[in-house]
């Protein structure tokens, strides 16, 4: 069988925010063309840092990030937009993700916008609000006028708008109640049946990583219960079942 | 209601408890209608519901933080000062609630402590200025009073001079429950107290607020985590569009037979370790609620009695209560959709 590269392979993955102390070492995944993989970890572990990377939002310090065998180049302090549209994000706090002066009418659209597709972007407004479950009288509101459910519902609508090959999705419902929790991972799951995409779901929840996806992965912290804080002797972070666990070079 | 009418006479009574907001047009958002519910020394009552159901808004209304534009209605009475004498919390004037009520008679355990908290004071700073505010005590006694009330909450004596930005999830919650706890409230209202915290941390933190309730404290958490209510409530009010739709014993409500209101099932059976399927369709707006039974337009049971609005009779506020437990669905992905 010939194998087809992986849809997202992070390789040796050293990110953060501080040169000396990074929050993420040496760390390596890979999620299969199709695959739904879950990453697992307490808070501070530096499960979203490694998302942002996935997600070409952030330039690691060290290793690199592959999309369908093909390395993510020309980093500044993130990736090219060439390479960012191959993959969708959504994050935890849509209060944050969303700019509140647009309508959700003009969120989810703004990626066809930014790429230059603005007849598709009329056109397909409406379909994948209605694909997320967003009757069209929301679509003229802006964000403090609608609930964190259905604002996260608008979030997920704009990350699919570029139908991505890899979607990732950082704690998307750490903030919402168990109905819209299933009812947005349907909207992922229908999503990812009907183009194969594939999928890095992010979070603490085990009971749902594990129903939703195929397997997952654990991101132990050392400096558990807390960020790691500048004061504090960093952490070497190891991933069993990551990869090698190589020693840190600090 | 049937709930706490044997009991000893509850710490909190809530009754008919309606928040209207007037919004410009002339609109008007109904964000809690009718709520009528009791909390005693030493229970947890949890208060569940999808966001945007009118949760916060009660909490809101209980300490008098609501916005100048909304009108409540019913009543609250909250027993003391003294023995036989109760507070409406609804009537009572401004000056009593900031001198007699907020802090002292009703801790305030709020959502995202994070951002709950001044982040250019350390957590030290916060304490002693509640210490100082709610006992009165200066110097060495201010001192020693702040340590202590920190170790009331379990918050690590060695993080007090850190900011909030310095803070992990939990410990920012231990310092907000700190706050909360620094006036001896017999009532702690707990809104939204795990968001954004890991399960650990959040069952830690459901475990210590248990603790002050089993330490006689009356305890209303108001929350979307189920897990978490199903850890620490005595019982359980689920609310929908603003109304109470099932106040019911937790353990019946989580284990069997279950929950009476198609609503509740719903979202139970909604979670991962369910049936992980959601309830069709979104919870109404609350300023364009449906004459009749604000779920019927979401539920299967739903015929033309449920044109009117149902009572809150037993447990549930239904016309067509669940009575035997269902079959448990199938999940939503089917093997299929695995690649």
């Amino acid at each position: 069988m010939t194998r087809t590269p992986p849809a997202l392979e992070l390789r040796a993955v050293t990110a953060g925010y501080d040169r000396s102390a990074p929050v993420v070492r040496d760390t390596s995944l890979t999620v299969d063309e199709g695959e739904a993989v879950g990453l697992l970890g307490p808070s501070g572990c530096g499960k979203s840092t490694l998302a942002k990377v996935a997600a070409l939002l952030h330039r690691p310090y060290g290793g690199t990030v592959h999309l369908g065998g093909v390395q993510a180049r020309g980093w500044r302090h993130r990736a090219p937009r060439a390479q960012r549209t191959a993959v969708g994000v959504v994050f935890q706090q849509p209060r944050l993700a969303a700019d509140p002066r647009l309508t959700l009418a003009a969120l989810i659209a703004e990626p066809l916008r930014a790429t230059g597709r603005k007849a598709e972007a009329l056109a397909r407004t409406g379909e994948l609000a209605g694909s997320v479950g967003l009757g069209t009288d929301l679509l003229g509101r802006r964000p403090h006028e609608v609930s964190d459910g259905q604002l996260q519902r608008a979030c997920l609508a704009r990350a699919l708008a570029l139908r991505p090959r890899v979607l990732v999705c950082d704690e998307m419902t750490a903030m919402l109640d168990a109905s819209t929790t299933a009812a947005l991972v349907t909207v992922v799951e229908e999503y990812r049946t009907s183009t194969g995409a594939a999928l890095l779901a992010v979070g603490h929840d085990r009971t749902l990583l594990e129903r939703w996806c195929d397997r997952t992965e654990e991101m132990p912290c050392t400096a558990a219960g807390g960020p790691p804080l500048r004061s504090r002797a960093p952490d070497p972070v190891s991933v069993p079942g990551f990869g090698p666990e190589a020693p840190s070079d600090h | 209601m049937s709930q706490g009418t044997g009991a000893p006479e509850p710490l909190l009574s809530v009754r008919d408890l309606s928040v209207r907001f007037r919004m410009r047009g002339g609109r008007e958002i109904a964000a809690v209608t009718d709520v009528s519910l009791d909390v005693a020394h030493g229970e947890c009552l949890a208060l569940v519901g999808e966001s945007g159901c009118g949760k916060s808004v009660l909490a809101s209304a209980l300490l008098g933080l609501l916005p100048g534009n909304a009108r409540v209605g019913g009543s609250a009475l909250l027993s003391g000062p003294g023995p036989g004498e109760a507070t409406d919390l609804l009537a009572a004037d401004e000056a009593t609630l900031a001198r007699t009520v907020r802090g002292r008679r009703v801790g305030l355990v709020p959502q995202s402590p994070a951002a709950h908290l001044t982040p250019v004071r350390t957590v030290r700073s916060h304490l002693a200025e509640t210490v100082r505010e709610l006992t009165g005590a200066k110097g060495q006694a201010l001192a020693t009073a702040t340590v202590a009330a920190a170790r009331r909450a379990a918050f690590p004596a060695d993080h007090l001079d850190r900011y909030p930005h310095q803070l992990s999830g939990g410990l920012a919650q231990r310092a907000a429950t700190a706050l909360a706890l620094v006036g001896d409230a017999p009532l702690l209202l707990a809104d939204e107290p795990t968001t954004g915290l890991d399960r650990d941390l959040v069952e830690r933190t459901v475990d210590e607020l248990r603790g002050h309730a089993d330490a006689g404290r009356g305890l209303l958490i108001i929350t979307h985590d189920l897990a978490a209510a199903e850890r620490i409530a005595d019982r359980v009010a689920v609310m929908y569009a603003g109304r109470v739709v099932e106040l019911t014993e937790a353990r019946g409500f989580f284990g069997a037979p279950g929950p009476r209101h198609p609503y509740a099932r719903g979202l139970l059976d909604a979670l991962p370790e369910r049936a992980f399927r959601p309830i069709p369709g979104m919870p109404p707006e609350l300023g364009d609620l449906p004459a009749g039974c604000a779920f019927a337009p979401r539920c299967a049971r739903a015929d033309a009695a449920c044109s009117t609005v149902p009572a809150l009779s037993g447990t549930a506020a239904c016309h067509h209560p669940v009575t035997a437990p269902e079959p448990a669905g199938c999940g939503i992905r089917s093997e299929g959709s695995r690649t």
